[in-house]
């Protein structure tokens, strides 16, 4: 029992600090007040960031990057209401700040994952951002 | 106590019922977008939906383990407060749940949807739940069966994963947005571990019971397949996130780890084959018909559960239905059916004339809710095939919205299926209703 304690808690403190680390930096307050308002907003009903979340409207990982998009192109689209997405009412300060989030989950990796290394024994090797 | 797990169930019931409902009105935004996109934004409809079913699995559960612990094993309870106290809280907080999400007041992570101070009464809920079980059978019973451990198991870590599903408030979390998604993805899985020993121990304790044959909850394979679910709760999570930029060492074990229920397949194949041979008529006949239903929907889930988890396939399911086909394969196709073996095995010893007399209704309804179930995966197969294409296969890939407008045909035969589950579930959870609220009052 107490084998399995300890397991457990060096296990998960080694997958909090380490295992799920990542290169990218820190997000900045103005993305974390972005998030806010994706979170305050339940866009993930509709919306993935690396193909989890609904799946209504499309995945938002590298929106900002894509071509022909970018933040410009995520700001037009917020207060629209085109398709199924409710017609917010943001300021143009809070679509700045969802801008930047976005921005800043762009620069954390890819989605869709198009280019990786498949291996035979069913793995996959994936391209990182950052390294 | 008996009256506390009727409230118990019948509410889960009754969640189920309306949780199927909200359920078939947000689908409707999936074949028409704008059919009173004002009053049933989606935005709020799926947060309903997914938090009333996975009330259903948790209360239900949960009502089942408080009667079998004191009507069927006979253990005498540590405490009716904390029960009553249990019920209380968790009443309140779906109420407190409800209207969170009525007054836009969002949480807004994905399956967390309502405001996230909801999660301390839930949390508490969760701590008199444990307290009461763990008093209740540790000073009562020597040598626990496996169902015993598994719904003990499963209390201990759903506390753990719920505080673990709120870490993204802590700014070590929250600042980084690989750790924070994947934390969060770690512990959905868990949790769903979690219920998943509250209701495999259900399934496993029903079995015993039905066949009545102690051995089928001793047994060293069964304490095996314990252990085994054990490991995979605790480390098989990182399958629902190999494409997020994590270190690779977590998603290699998280591969090696999800492999390992290959086992549990071939196992099932194996029993299925020797129970073939042997002709089984007992009572409870509904209870065992849906637990039937439940090897059925374990064998095809499972099959597409640990393709899904090999990394190459999963490379181009992933963000698709497919995983929606699996989550709902799995909640529907296992949970529900394993919930619904239970409460008919208890409305059975309560009142089986009543059910005798609907047994019409009863079959009809098994057939459309399994029937129905099956055209909505296999809908949610195709589309999630459909989109996949899409997203990986195709060199100038349309819009969103073209891609889309071709998976309508499936999210008609998909939107008209889950109306066929309603009326299944409808079918056979009134008469269970009736029974559990007349009992209760007697
Ligand atoms: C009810 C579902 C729904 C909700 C909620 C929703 N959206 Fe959308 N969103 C959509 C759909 C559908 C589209 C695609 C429309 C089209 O191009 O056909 C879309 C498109 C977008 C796009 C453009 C993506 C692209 O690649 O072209 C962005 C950016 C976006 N939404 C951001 C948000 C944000 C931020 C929120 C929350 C504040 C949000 N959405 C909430 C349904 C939704």
């Amino acid at each position: 029992m107490t084998v399995l304690v300890v397991i457990f808690v060096v296990y998960n403190s080694i997958i909090y600090t380490q295992g799920t680390s990542n290169n990218t930096p820190l997000m900045s307050e103005q993305a974390i007040k972005g998030e806010k308002l994706y979170q305050e907003n339940n866009c993930t009903a509709c919306h993935q960031f690396y193909g989890l979340g609904g799946y209504l409207g499309p995945d938002l990982t590298n929106v900002i990057s894509a071509k022909n998009k970018g933040a410009e192109y995520v700001k037009a689209f917020l207060n629209s209401g085109v398709k199924t997405m409710p017609k917010f009412n943001f300021t143009e300060e809070e679509k700045e700040a969802i801008a930047q989030f976005l921005t800043e989950v762009d620069q954390t990796g890819h989605y869709p994952i198009v280019e990786a290394d498949k291996k035979a024994s069913g793995w996959v090797d994936m391209k990182y951002k950052n390294q | 106590m008996r009256k506390i797990s009727f409230i118990f169930i019948s509410l889960s019931l009754l969640a189920l019922i309306v949780g199927a409902i909200f359920g078939t009105l947000a689908g409707i935004q999936y074949v028409k977008p704008d059919f009173l996109k004002d009053v049933i934004t989606f935005n709020k409809m799926r947060p309903f939906h997914v938090s009333t079913v996975i009330g259903w699995i948790i209360l239900c559960a949960t009502g089942g383990i408080y009667y079998y612990l004191t009507n069927v094993l006979k253990l005498n309870l540590f405490s009716k407060k904390l029960a009553a106290t249990h019920l209380s809280l968790f009443i309140l907080c779906a109420i407190a749940i409800y209207i969170s999400f009525a007054t836009g007041k969002m949480g807004g992570r994905e399956y967390f949807a309502y405001a996230p101070i909801i999660s301390i009464p839930i949390f508490l809920g969760w701590i008199l739940f444990g307290i009461n079980y763990f008093k209740t059978t540790l000073t009562q019973v020597k040598n626990w069966p496996v169902y015993l451990w598994m719904w003990g198991t499963g209390i201990a870590f759903m506390m753990y994963h719920l505080a673990e599903t709120n870490f993204w408030m802590i700014p070590y979390f929250r600042e980084n947005f690989i750790k924070d998604i994947t934390v969060q993805w770690k512990s959905y899985g868990s949790l769903a571990g979690c219920w998943n020993m509250l209701v495999y121990g259900t399934a496993i304790f029903l079995m015993s019971k039905i066949k009545n044959d102690e051995n089928i909850a001793r047994g060293k394979k069964t304490f095996f397949f314990y252990f085994l679910g054990l490991t995979n709760l605790m480390l098989g999570w990182a399958h629902h996130t190999y494409i997020v930029p994590t270190q690779p060492w977590v998603r290699y074990l998280a591969y090696g780890i999800s492999m390992t229920e290959w086992v549990v397949l071939i196992s099932i194949i194996i029993d299925w084959k020797h129970s073939l041979s042997q002709e089984k008529k007992e009572g409870n006949c509904m209870s065992y018909k849906f637990l039937m239903a439940t090897d059925f929907w374990v064998f095809v889930n499972l099959i597409v559960a640990l393709l899904i988890s090999i990394p190459y396939i999963n490379l181009f399911t992933h963000g698709t239905h497919i995983t929606v086909a699996h989550s709902m394969g799995t909640t529907i196709g296992i949970n529900t059916t394993i919930l619904l073996a239970s409460v008919f095995f208890i409305s059975n010893r309560e009142n089986s004339t009543y059910l005798a007399k609907h047994t019409k209704l009863l079959k009809v309804g098994y057939w459309i809710f399994n029937i129905s179930l099956g055209i909505f995966w296999i809908c949610l197969l195709l589309g999630g095939v459909e989109k996949s294409i899409w997203m990986y296969f195709t060199d100038n890939p349309s819009t969103f919205g073209e891609m889309q407008n071709k998976l309508q045909p499936y999210m008609y035969v998909f939107l008209a299926a889950g109306y066929g589950i309603l009326i299944g579930i409808l079918m056979v959870s009134m008469p269970l209703l009736s029974v559990l609220i007349k009992k209760k009052n007697t």
